[in-house]
């Protein structure tokens, strides 16, 4: 633990402290305030990072230009539906998933993606850079088309990025604590019914029956969890294991780790099994795209499979949702030769 | 399926339980609402009274709400010895119409965030729009809305809503007072709530439009 508290005082917020004993105290408490919310406790050789929050930008010995663009940046990832109709055509906002403005360990930080890439990619099988992987959220989570890489908007999301990540070595060593949606142990046996059954009861007060979430004028206060207005088949979301590990750990809003395992999963099963627009690596067969995406991806959703209710076939169709096009131009292999 | 009986009580076809009644009418709501006039007032603006029992603003809330709202007390599901006898008073048919009447009014403004300090609104504004989560309070416009004017028949407007009701019932919920929420859903953040957060927060919504200007 020594070690784990001596790494995180040399990152983030912490900077800011006088000396490693107020560092540690801080950086325990805010341990201790996960584990009090069902959160497992770091391993020991795991980097815990606290990422500075806005009221700590106000305060950064930062150009206050580069202070306003990450406002911007954080602007736009609370808020991303200011790009509706140009860059996303859903209902989605960037913290719709990542919570706590991207900050939330367990809910998929932001933060990692900064200091860890550019690296390999398996979904896309080449080196991405911190742009790419931004540009891939839009691409399938906002059923979109990226901001240009080196655009305004992609500076000012990557700053904030960025900002999240500050203090923290590059290409870390250890294991990252809270990244991602960790998975709990999945069940043996996963139920339609229990999960239909489980989401009426905990999730459709806010996100509807029929998983339409909601709106109030042109903002989203719910996020629609299928449907037109949802994330695409391509998205990472899709997956049963990562919905799983979603929803255990954030939903319902407001209590983390309420739900039993045995329930996120179905609920995550529940909800790979209804439809949302055409993956935009779809090659108009789903049997093809399948076969495509099915090693490095698919075989861990409902994709291309008959739904046990009804036998539909999941992802047969060419349904792009609210977009005109399938697949955004700057999605494309790279070779680097 | 259940949120068809919502629709229609919505739409004021239909009770909550699904049985047919007449249609919810604004108008005949006006003249039931005399019994609720003496606290929520005749322009359904209701009272900020500090360190007493503060009467909500009703004008402009979601009828759907109100609705809910007093079958609840009628069922005990939520509790309030002010609202008791009154409530009481009210058939199906009355429930529909004061609620109908209520959502008709135009809104007014909250009271009760005079003289707050500078520190005490920002730390408001913070919880109410971007939430604190270092413990876990997500934000009061995560489920409320944008600018906090309400969502849905569910989650009701509470910016402009006067600061000793918000108050109130935060510290009932936190008590675990006032649990007919959905789902613990306010409970939960409630709990994880000081008294000055609670302040805060409250004062802040006070001094917020009601409605979109």
């Amino acid at each position: 633990m020594i070690r784990t508290l001596s790494y995180a005082a040399l990152s983030g917020t912490l900077l800011f402290s006088v000396n490693a004993t107020a560092s540690d105290a801080t950086t325990q408490q805010y341990i201790d305030t996960l584990t009090e919310l069902g959160y497992p406790a770091p391993k020991d050789d795991e980097l815990v990072h606290i990422p500075p929050t806005m009221e700590d930008l106000e305060n950064a010995k930062l150009h206050p230009e580069l202070k306003r663009v990450i406002r911007k940046g954080y602007d736009l990832f609370t808020n991303t539906q200011q790009l509706r109709g140009e860059n996303v055509f859903n209902n989605m906002n960037c913290s719709s998933c990542h919570l706590g403005e991207g900050r939330m360990p367990f809910s998929a930080p932001v933060w990692p993606a900064a200091v860890t890439l550019p690296n390999f990619r398996g979904k896309n099988d080449h080196v991405n850079n911190l742009e790419e992987r931004i540009a891939g959220c839009f691409t399938y989570s906002m059923n979109g088309k990226p901001p240009e890489y080196g655009s305004d908007n992609m500076l000012a999301m990557s700053a904030y990025h960025q900002w999240l990540a500050k203090g923290v070595a590059m290409y870390p060593e250890q294991p990252i604590y809270g990244r991602g949606f960790p998975a709990p142990d999945r069940p043996e046996e996963l139920s339609y019914a229990r999960g239909e059954a489980a989401f009426e009861e905990k999730c459709s007060v806010c996100h509807g029956s029929d998983g339409e979430g909601l709106r109030v004028g042109d903002q989203t206060v719910f996020p629609a969890t299928w449907g037109d207005m949802s994330n695409n088949w391509g998205a990472g979301i899709v997956r049963i294991f990562t919905a799983a590990g979603f929803i255990k750990n954030n939903m319902p809003l407001g209590q983390p780790n309420s739900l039993s395992d045995q329930e996120s999963w179905d609920i995550a099963y529940y909800m790979s099994n209804q439809e949302r627009p055409q993956d935009p690596r779809y090659t108009g067969d789903v049997k093809e795209t399948l076969k495509n995406t099915e090693a490095r991806f698919h075989k861990h959703s409902m994709y291309g499979q008959a739904r046990e209710t009804d036998g539909h076939v999941l992802g047969d169709h060419s349904n792009t949702g609210e977009k005109s096009f399938l697949k955004p131009d700057t999605i494309r292999p790279r070779t680097f030769e | 399926m259940k949120k068809i009986p919502i629709l229609l009580a919505a739409l004021g076809l239909a009770s909550y339980s699904g049985l047919a009644f007449a249609e919810a009418d604004a108008e005949r709501g006006a003249a039931t609402a005399a019994i609720c006039m003496a606290c929520h007032q005749a322009d359904g603006s209701g009272m900020n009274i500090a360190g007493g029992e503060s009467w909500p603003r009703l004008a402009g809330l979601d009828a759907a709400y109100i609705s809910r709202q007093l079958h609840d007390y009628k069922s005990g599901a939520r509790s309030n010895a002010s609202m008791m006898p009154f409530v009481n008073m009210l058939n199906e048919q009355q429930i529909q119409d004061v609620a109908a009447y209520y959502a008709s009014l135009p809104a007014t403004q909250g009271k009760g965030s005079e003289g707050a300090d500078e520190a005490t609104l920002k730390r408001g504004q913070q919880l109410a729009e971007r939430g604190d989560w270092s413990d876990y309070i997500v934000s009061c416009k995560s489920c409320h809305g944008p600018d906090n004017q309400g969502a849905g028949d569910v989650f009701p407007g509470i910016s402009g809503q006067h600061a000793g009701y918000i108050k109130a019932q935060l510290q009932a919920w936190k008590a675990g007072a006032r649990k007919n929420d959905t789902q613990d859903l306010m409970g939960s953040i409630a709990r994880r709530m000081s008294e000055d957060d609670i302040h805060a927060v409250a004062v802040w919504l006070a001094s917020q439009n009601s409605v979109a200007k």
